[in-house]
């Protein structure tokens, strides 16, 4: 076999094994360093770097380097006429008896052995420069030919496509780890907004000062202890935070009359759930059902309650959770016409309502999780911060919850949700 | 036995010389195990560097690429490089890109 066809057999191993190194899913350093290996070895050139370009910070990072020596700088900064000089040029290698006209090349003159640096190759796809290659002298002495060059510029695309694949991954990442954040701020944004509003929902009412946050935090401590995900919790938060957000209509004495309201007044007041539902439906709530939940959390599961009379399965679920928490923190916080009521009496409603008023599975929850919290099972405090500590101390209150939990159905007859 | 057992009998035996000894196959690999097993012998003090290839039938382009780095290492170190008991195929590579012109080439016959 001739000497040329030998060196053809050589060369095309090694575009071969270059094509499937940068195709393959390998680390991106190693596959530099496996991508200057082939093509240092393909022409059995000394030395020789792979450099990838910043175009956000202008400057060029060494990849990989092979025998440039300690002197050889790592990092290069380019400037505008670099980049543009690299555009023009293309994906060919630039002589270095010619590439004094780059201003990068004339800043580091000094450090460029000429003995042991011969080309310059910028690796231009789709008309941006993503690198350089910086190539020694060939083993057998010999200036590069048209061939050689060819090559060279063969195995550039592929080493060049690599970096901008790499770069294009990068980009991705970044655009969506600042997607990421965009989405927390705003999310964050949404909360405070969420909460500021409770506090100017509760403000209407000075004798149920802080309901809306409390309702929020309960119903929240439900949609946890029946399993929901992170966001659907969060959801329901929001929920009990707005879910009086009608009443900012209602007119404040009627909300805040010391006495049994009147049934003019009482219709008034109960417009306030299909009120705060007009309100909240043209928000772009990141949680559904938020509007939902202010129009029917008056609802009751035997159709006794407002503004539709639904019954069971027609009530959102959401609706459902909001309803337990707003009457349990309506019983167990002082109203203008009543003093809140003893524990044991509230959980004993609860029982006796569950089924009728509330659905099973959602009083169980909300035992469940009172219940953890007196055991100490739960690390953290939060209904002893709702309910006050003497409230949370009431005698016989754990196993009382703990007969409650034993003696109530699962579900009631007519919810289907699963409890899994 | 690994390279490491071999390289270092040798060493005994031979003072200043090393014997480094390639696998079958010369690729990134084994490349680069040679390659830094050459380098702790050159910078132990070796003045002539031998690589075996009694067992490697096919050197590819990272190998070459390798072994330059040993030739370019050997170099700034004073050393002498020998590649030895090479196969044909192999010796007709390293004439036709010059490496035999960096290092002494022993053919396996």
């Amino acid at each position: 076999m001739s000497e040329n066809a030998n060196k053809l057999i050589h060369t095309f191993g090694a575009l071969a094994e270059l094509g499937h190194e940068v195709t393959n899913k390998s680390n991106f350093q190693d596959t530099i360093r496996t991508s200057l290996h082939l093509l240092l070895g393909s022409l059995a050139i000394m030395r020789g770097g792979v450099a990838r370009y910043s175009r956000f910070e202008h400057e060029l990072n060494m990849l990989a380097v092979r025998g440039l020596g300690d002197e050889f700088p790592l990092s290069f900064s380019l400037c505008d006429e670099d980049e543009r000089q690299f555009l023009t040029n293309g994906l060919y290698p630039i002589e270095i008896s010619k590439a004094g006209v780059l201003p990068f090349f004339q800043v580091h003159d000094q450090t460029f052995d000429p003995a042991k640096l011969q080309l310059l190759l910028p690796l231009v796809i789709r008309d941006e420069t993503v690198g350089v290659v910086f190539l020694g002298e060939k083993a057998t002495g010999e200036p590069y030919t048209d061939y050689d060059k060819e090559i060279i510029c063969a195995m550039g695309r592929h080493i060049g496509g690599a970096i901008a694949q790499r770069n294009m991954l990068s980009e991705l990442e970044r655009r969506s780890d600042e997607n990421r954040k965009l989405y927390e701020n705003l999310r964050t944004t949404y909360s405070d907004t969420v909460k500021a509003f409770a506090a100017a929902i509760d403000c209407k009412d000075k004798y149920t000062e802080g309901h809306s946050v409390r309702v929020g935090k309960y119903s929240e401590i439900i949609g946890a202890e029946l399993g929901w995900g992170e966001d659907e919790v969060e959801g329901a938060a929001v929920a009990g935070y707005l879910h009086d957000v009608g009443k900012l209509t209602v007119e404040r004495k009627i909300i805040n009359a010391p006495y049994r309201i009147n049934a003019k007044e009482s219709a008034e007041l109960n417009k306030h759930p299909a009120v705060g539902y007009e309100i909240l439906l043209p928000i772009h709530h990141p949680y559904t059902d938020v509007p939902l939940a202010a129009k029917y959390h008056h609802e009751r599961l035997d159709g006794r309650g407002y503004p539709d009379g639904l019954y069971d399965r027609e009530i959102p679920y959401i609706a459902k959770i909001v309803n337990l928490a707003d009457s349990f923190d309506a019983m167990t916080t002082d109203r203008p016409y009543k003093r809140r009521r003893p524990a044991n009496e509230v959980f004993e409603d609860l029982q006796r309502n569950s089924g009728k008023q509330f659905a099973p599975e959602i009083v169980a929850a909300l035992f469940r999780g009172l219940l953890k919290e007196l055991n100490g099972e739960s690390g953290e405090k939060r209904f002893r911060k709702l309910l006050g500590r003497e409230y949370m101390e009431t005698e016989g209150l754990a196993p009382m919850l703990k007969n409650s939990l034993n003696g109530m159905t699962p579900t009631s007859p007519l919810t289907m949700i699963s409890l899994d | 036995m690994d390279l490491e057992t071999q390289t270092s009998r040798v060493q005994r035996m031979e003072d200043k010389t090393a014997v480094v000894f390639a696998d079958d196959y010369l690729n990134k690999l084994t490349g680069e195990k040679i390659e830094r097993e050459c380098r702790l012998r050159l910078n132990e003090g070796c003045t002539e560097l031998v690589v075996n290839f009694s067992r490697t039938e096919i050197v590819n382009s990272i190998g070459v690429s390798i072994l330059l780095g040993v030739i370019d290492s050997a170099s700034n170190a004073g050393a002498n490089v020998v590649f030895s008991d090479v196969n044909e195929n192999t010796v007709e590579l390293f004439e036709m890109l010059g490496v035999s012109k960096h290092a002494l080439v022993n053919s396996k016959s």
